[in-house]
C-alpha cells in the first residue's frame, strides 16, 4: 500500500544517507539498498565531481532530496538564488518529495548554518506555512518538513512543539518527515513525554521517517549522528510504524562514519518493524 | 516579542564571538549582561540556566563555522600558524558572517578582507594573500560549471584573430609572487597522510614551518583547472598567463596577443609557433567553451 500523497504515493522502504566516504564502495560494489537521501545543498553546485557521482547513483539507486538551509521558519523572505539552484537539481534527480526542517538559520541575509528552534507561536506558524507553499509551488514537487533536535524553549511559546507541527503542516497542507531521533533528543532537553509527541502527531501526514544516534552530556544530549540506533529510539520508531504504517525509513549517519555496511546493517534493523506494520495491515 | 525581533536578538549572540576558553561571553551584543539577555527570550529549565542554553548554539556555531575555514585553507594555517590562523579566522568570520546558504562559500570573501586587514598576516601578507587566491581558486575550479568545450579545431578554424573565445567557468589563471602551488600540494599531502600520533603531529607542524620559511618570492604564474574532476595546478609562462588573462577579460584573439606579448623576451620569430602549441594545449584540455553568456571571474 503507497503511504500517502505527501511523499508523491511511493512505497519507499529502508534507505540510508549518501556520504562521501562511501562513494567508492556504492560504485564499485553496487550493493542493494531501497534509496539514498542527498544533501541537497551539496549538489547544488555547476558541475565537479559531487554532480558526476550523483549521476551515477541516479543510474542505479532512488534519490531523495533532503535540505538543510531552506529555514522555512525564517522571517525574512526565501532566497530565490536557493530556490533556482534547488529546482535545477530537483530536475535532475526527480526527487518523489524534498524535505527540510521546520526551524530557522538566517536573518538579514546572515547564514547560521544550525537548525535553529522556533519559537511555538501562531505567527511563527503562519510565516512558515507560507513559506512551505511558497517552496513547493515553485519546485513542484511535495514539500515535507523535518521536526528537529533543540536545546533551548522561548518564553513566547503558545504551544507544544507537535501542537505547532501540526498548526504548521496543516496550514500548509504538507507532509512530516518526522524524527524519531530528534523527537528523543528534545525530549530529554525539555523534559516531556516523547510518546505523547508520537501519538499526537497527524499520522496520514508522515511520508518519512528519519532514525539517527545522538551523544549525551552531563546535562543534556546533542543530535551528533554519530552513533548506532538506542533501544528508546527504536521504540518511538516502532510507535510510529504503527500509528502510521509502512513508511519510508532513512538513517542518518554524518560524522565519525563507519563502513558502508555498519551503517546499512543499522539501517535495516527497521525492517523488522516494517515487517509487522505490513502484517497488520494485510490481517 | 515577534518572529522577526526573536530571531535577530537570538542570531546575535549565536553569531557572537566565543570567549578564549570557548564559552560564551558575559556581555551581551548590546553591551548588557548575557545572563540577562538570555533571560529575556529562552526558558531555563530544571538544569541548564536560560545562559547555558544559548551557549549550546553559540559553541556549535564557532566550531561549524571555524572547522569549514580549517578545511577549507590548510595551506594559509601552514602560513599562518595552527595560532595565527586561528585568531584570523576568528576576526574574518566576526567581520563576514557567512551570506551563502551553503559552507562552501564561507572562504569566498577572505581575500578581500585579508587585504584590508593585514595584520592579521603580519610580515607574510603577500605569502597569504596568494595562497588564499590559490585555495579559493582551488574550491572554485572543483566544483564549478563546465560547459561544452571548443575542440581543438574548433578554435583553428574559428573567426581568425576577431575570435572572442571564453575560458570554462571552472579555469582559473593567476599572477602570483610566490610559488605557493608547491607549498600547498605539500601541506594537503601531508594532511592526506596524517594519523593520529601526537609525535607525527608535531613533526608534521615542524615540516610545515620550515617549508614556509624557506619558501622565497619568485614570481608564478598558475592556472587552477579541472581534469577528469581533479583539480590541478598548471604553470603558465608570463606570456600565456596575460593571453589568457585577456582572453578571460574578453578580449579578441588578436587583442590578446597583442596583450600576452607586451613587453615579452620571446623572440617575434618564435612566437607564432608558441602561441600555435599554447592553444593546441588548451584546446585539449577544454579550457575554451563556446558559450558567451557565462560570466568571467578572475
Amino acid at each position: 500500500m503507497p503511504a500517502n500523497c505527501f511523499n508523491g504515493f511511493t512505497e519507499y522502504g529502508v534507505g540510508i544517507g549518501l556520504r562521501a566516504p562511501h562513494y567508492q564502495h556504492i560504485l564499485t560494489r553496487k550493493p542493494v539498498v531501497d534509496w539514498f537521501e542527498i544533501i541537497s545543498e551539496n549538489f547544488m553546485i555547476g558541475g565537479g565531481r559531487p554532480l558526476h557521482i550523483l549521476d551515477q547513483i541516479l543510474e542505479q539507486y532512488r534519490v531523495v532530496q533532503h535540505g538543510v538551509s531552506m529555514y522555512f521558519g525564517s522571517a525574512e523572505r526565501l532566497n530565490r538564488e536557493h530556490l533556482r539552484r534547488l529546482k535545477e537539481l530537483v530536475k535532475r534527480t526527480k526527487t518523489p518529495w524534498l524535505s527540510d526542517h521546520l526551524c530557522w538559520g538566517s536573518v538579514d541575509g546572515r547564514y547560521t548554518h544550525d537548525l535553529l528552534p522556533m519559537p511555538y507561536t501562531f505567527e511563527a506558524a503562519k510565516t512558515t506555512a507560507q513559506k512551505i507553499r511558497e517552496v513547493r509551488d515553485f519546485l513542484e514537487v511535495p514539500v515535507v518538513v523535518e521536526n528537529v533536535s533543540s536545546y533551548a524553549e522561548f518564553h513566547v511559546s503558545e504551544m507544544t512543539e507537535w501542537e505547532f507541527l501540526r498548526e504548521v503542516v496543516e496550514r500548509a497542507d504538507c507532509g512530516i518527515l518526522l524524527d524519531v531521533n530528534n523527537i528523543y533528543v528534545s525530549s530529554r532537553n525539555h523534559n516531556f513525554d516523547p510518546l505523547a509527541y508520537v501519538n499526537a502527531v497527524p499520522s496520514e501526514r508522515v511520508a518519512q521517517i528519519h532514525i539517527a544516534g545522538h551523544s549525551k552530556y552531563q546535562k543534556y544530549i546533542l543530535d551528533t549522528h554519530d552513533h548506532p540506533v538506542i533501544d528508546p529510539v527504536w521504540r518511538l520508531y516502532a510507535r510510529a510504524i504503527e500509528r502510521v504504517g509502512h513508511t519510508a525509513t532513512l538513517l542518518e549517519w554524518d560524522d565519525r562514519i563507519p563502513s558502508f555496511r555498519e551503517v546499512h546493517d543499522e539501517a535495516l534493523k527497521a525492517n523488522r518493524f516494517l515487517a509487522s506494520a505490513t502484517l497488520a495491515a494485510a490481517g | 516579542m515577534s518572529l522577526l525581533s526573536l530571531q535577530r536578538r537570538m542570531a546575535r549572540a549565536v553569531m557572537a564571538p566565543l570567549t578564549p576558553s570557548e564559552r560564551m561571553r558575559r556581555v551581551a551584543p548590546n553591551g548588557r549582561p548575557m545572563r540577562a539577555f538570555a533571560g529575556q527570550f529562552i526558558k531555563p529549565n530544571d538544569r541548564l540556566t536560560s545562559f547555558e542554553r544559548l551557549e549550546i548554539y553559540n559553541r556549535q556555531y564557532w566550531f561549524r563555522v571555524l572547522s569549514c575555514l580549517n578545511e577549507d585553507f590548510p595551506g594559509l594555517r601552514a602560513v599562518l600558524g595552527d595560532r595565527g590562523f586561528e585568531k584570523m579566522a576568528k576576526a574574518y568570520l566576526t567581520d563576514c558572517p557567512s551570506r551563502s546558504f551553503t559552507l562552501r562559500d564561507l572562504g569566498s570573501r577572505l581575500e578581500g578582507w585579508l587585504r584590508k586587514h593585514s595584520r592579521w598576516a603580519g610580515s607574510r601578507l603577500a605569502l597569504a594573500l596568494d595562497m588564499v587566491r590559490v585555495e579559493w581558486a582551488d574550491i572554485e575550479a572543483f566544483d564549478e560549471q563546465a560547459e561544452p568545450p571548443l575542440l581543438p579545431e574548433d578554435v583553428a578554424k574559428g573567426g581568425g584573430l576577431d575570435l572572442h573565445l571564453r575560458l570554462q567557468p571552472y579555469v582559473r589563471v593567476l599572477a602570483l609572487r610566490y610559488p605557493v602551488d608547491d607549498l600547498l600540494l605539500e601541506v594537503k599531502h601531508e594532511e592526506n597522510s596524517y594519523f593520529a600520533s601526537n609525535a607525527f603531529s608535531e613533526r608534521r607542524k615542524r615540516k610545515r614551518v620550515q617549508a614556509v620559511a624557506r619558501l622565497k618570492p619568485s614570481e608564478v604564474f598558475l592556472a587552477v583547472h579541472r581534469v577528469d574532476d581533479s583539480v590541478y595546478f598548471r604553470r603558465l609562462e608570463r606570456e600565456e598567463f596575460g593571453l589568457l588573462n585577456a582572453i578571460r577579460k574578453g578580449k579578441t584573439l588578436h587583442q590578446a596577443i597583442e596583450s600576452g606579448f607586451r613587453r615579452s623576451k620571446i623572440p617575434v620569430a618564435e612566437r607564432p609557433a608558441r602561441v600555435e602549441a599554447w592553444f593546441r594545449t588548451w584546446a585539449t584540455l577544454g579550457w575554451f567553451c563556446r558559450h558567451d553568456t557565462i560570466p568571467q571571474k578572475p
